[in-house]
């Protein structure tokens, strides 16, 4: 059955020379796809997850009566949020990559701690990271300050108040707008090709650098894979804001 | 009935035409040929980030010895000319898209290459694969590269040959600036490169404690193009003239000595082949 399909995709590549799915009978670029698919699924679920907990934590940082603390987060926002994700990775993988410890394996290779894929995961985390501490501020200045202040007379304190009755409201209020910034995560993903993390976009055009023949084949591939992964995201979080559904809270 | 019986005619006729046109479009039609001639322009994709072939002067203009060549064929056109900077991973995209008319780029002839853009012969320059590294690693053997990151470029055939046969884990930059600042990081072990261009590295100073320490490998010829459809038309045939009377005259051997390139064997025999027995 093999076999036929290769002959299959053998035969297109013969007979219209710009439709070369290399892929379906060499299993070197067949590796390489499953290589940069699984890079690219690793690098959205650890961005996603990482960016939702800087998320959470930096609004509620920003509720703090701490000023510093308050100041920190503005900042911090200010930074990831106004600079290309594009900028961010180069900067963080040649320039900051110098001052981060390295070893050594053969005395003169300084391989660093952070390889490029962990500077990926940190600059799409905190970038996407920004976004969702200003998705989440939305949400909580969405709750009414007359229920906090009701949670205040009931005794709760500053944390819990934020723990048992505004983040949980808030949450629902965010999840549309939060909803939108993963999907754009997944898809700035592709970004840390500049820094040549092997992920999907990475492993397309190295193949179809190495066969030119194969260019429109690839961009069939990335489209139907970057379709799909988001279509899951999106899929989840509808479930997730369906299962989270107040009656008669929100739209 | 009769309004359908029409119909049905004009779609035949319709059919039949489109049919034959498709026909006529396998003959020469010197669409871009034209296109520059009447124009006035020849719009020339070279590199920008490639020294000596093609690079960015001090004062920002892309000079080099293919941007040379590309003035003598808009010269011998009687036309202007506009380069333009592309990169390996997209210069045959942009000639197929018809955003440049001709491509010197300092590309390789791949057989594969050959089914999208219109590559002529004869070539006009050849380089093999080479490793630039620090010769503190005292590097002899492409095998020993088994098992090591390997800086290199997104867009070079070889890359996938060192990962082949001696097993480097090739890490591909998009540009070379970002290859080398990886390398000087020590990112990488080497950058696996052109020799030629590793060679003008090497002589520029500018890495000192460098060398280029493994046997060259996969010696390959380079290849400028036009569009695929040109190939055997008016301007293929008129690229294969401008190549065969650089090599006869000795022009491509001068341009390497004025862009102080290490003269290549390959240059000097063709120049023999080619050049006239009427001294």
């Amino acid at each position: 059955m093999i076999e036929i399909i290769q002959q299959f995709f053998r035969e297109i590549a013969d007979s219209y020379p710009t439709w070369n799915f290399i892929f379906f009978y060499d299993e070197l670029q067949w590796s390489k796809i499953v290589g940069g698919l699984w890079m690219t699924v690793k690098l959205s679920v650890v961005c996603v997850i990482l960016s939702v907990v800087i998320g959470v934590a930096g609004a509620a940082m920003q509720g703090s009566p701490n000023k510093v603390l308050r100041k920190i987060v503005a900042g911090y926002i200010q930074f990831f949020r106004n600079t290309p994700p594009f900028v961010q990775l180069l900067f963080f993988y040649f320039a900051l990559g110098q001052f981060t410890p390295t070893y050594s394996p053969d005395g003169w290779l300084e391989i660093p701690i952070i390889s490029n894929v962990g500077w990926a995961i940190i600059s799409l985390s905190f970038f996407a990271g920004a976004f969702n501490v200003e998705i989440f501020r939305a949400g909580i200045e969405a709750v009414p300050h007359s229920t906090q202040e009701a949670a205040s007379a009931l005794g709760f304190k500053r944390l819990q108040i934020y723990r048992y009755i505004v983040f949980p409201l808030a949450l629902r209020v965010s999840i549309p707008a939060l909803n939108n910034n993963l999907v754009n995560l997944v898809k700035t993903t592709t970004q840390a090709f500049v820094i040549a993390v092997p992920e999907l976009l990475y492993q397309s055009i190295t193949i179809w650098n190495d066969y030119p023949s194969a260019q429109n084949p690839m961009m069939v591939v990335l489209f139907i894979s970057y379709l799909t992964l988001v279509g899951f995201v999106v899929i989840g979080m509808n479930r997730w804001d369906r299962s989270m559904r107040i009656p008669g809270y929100g739209g | 009935m009769r309004k359908l019986k029409l119909l049905t005619t004009t779609t035949a006729f319709a059919v039949i035409a489109a049919l034959s046109g498709a026909a006529q479009a396998a003959e020469c039609d010197n669409k871009t040929w034209n296109k520059v001639m009447n124009r006035g322009k020849i719009v020339v994709g070279v590199k920008a980030d490639y020294k000596p072939w093609g690079y960015r002067s001090a004062d920002g203009k892309l000079v080099g010895m293919e941007i040379d060549m590309a003035k003598d064929v808009a010269a011998k056109m009687g036309v202007d000319v506009e380069m333009v900077p592309v990169q390996s991973s997209n210069r045959m995209q942009f000639l197929e898209q018809g955003k440049i008319d001709l491509m010197i780029a300092t590309m390789s002839d791949r057989a594969d290459r050959r089914k999208i853009v219109g590559i002529v012969g004869p070539n006009y320059y050849t380089s093999g694969t080479n490793l630039l590294a620090p010769d503190a690693l005292k590097l002899t053997k492409w095998e020993q590269l088994r098992g090591k990151p390997v800086c290199g470029k997104q867009g070079a055939f070889y890359n996938q040959n060192v990962e082949k046969r001696y097993g480097a884990k090739v890490v591909a930059f998009t540009g070379n600036a970002e290859a080398k600042q990886a390398l000087r990081d020590k990112k990488c072990i080497g950058f696996v490169y052109d020799d030629s261009s590793i060679m003008a590295d090497l002589a520029s100073g500018n890495w000192k404690g460098f060398g280029m320490p493994m046997p060259t490998e996969d010696d390959n010829p380079w290849a400028l193009a036009v569009p695929k459809a040109e190939q055997n038309c008016v301007f293929g045939r008129f690229m294969s003239g401008m190549q065969y009377n650089w090599h006869r005259d000795g022009t491509l051997v001068d341009l390497e000595k004025k862009w102080g390139i290490q003269s290549t064997a390959f240059l000097g025999k063709q120049n023999e082949k080619f050049s006239d027995w009427i001294k």
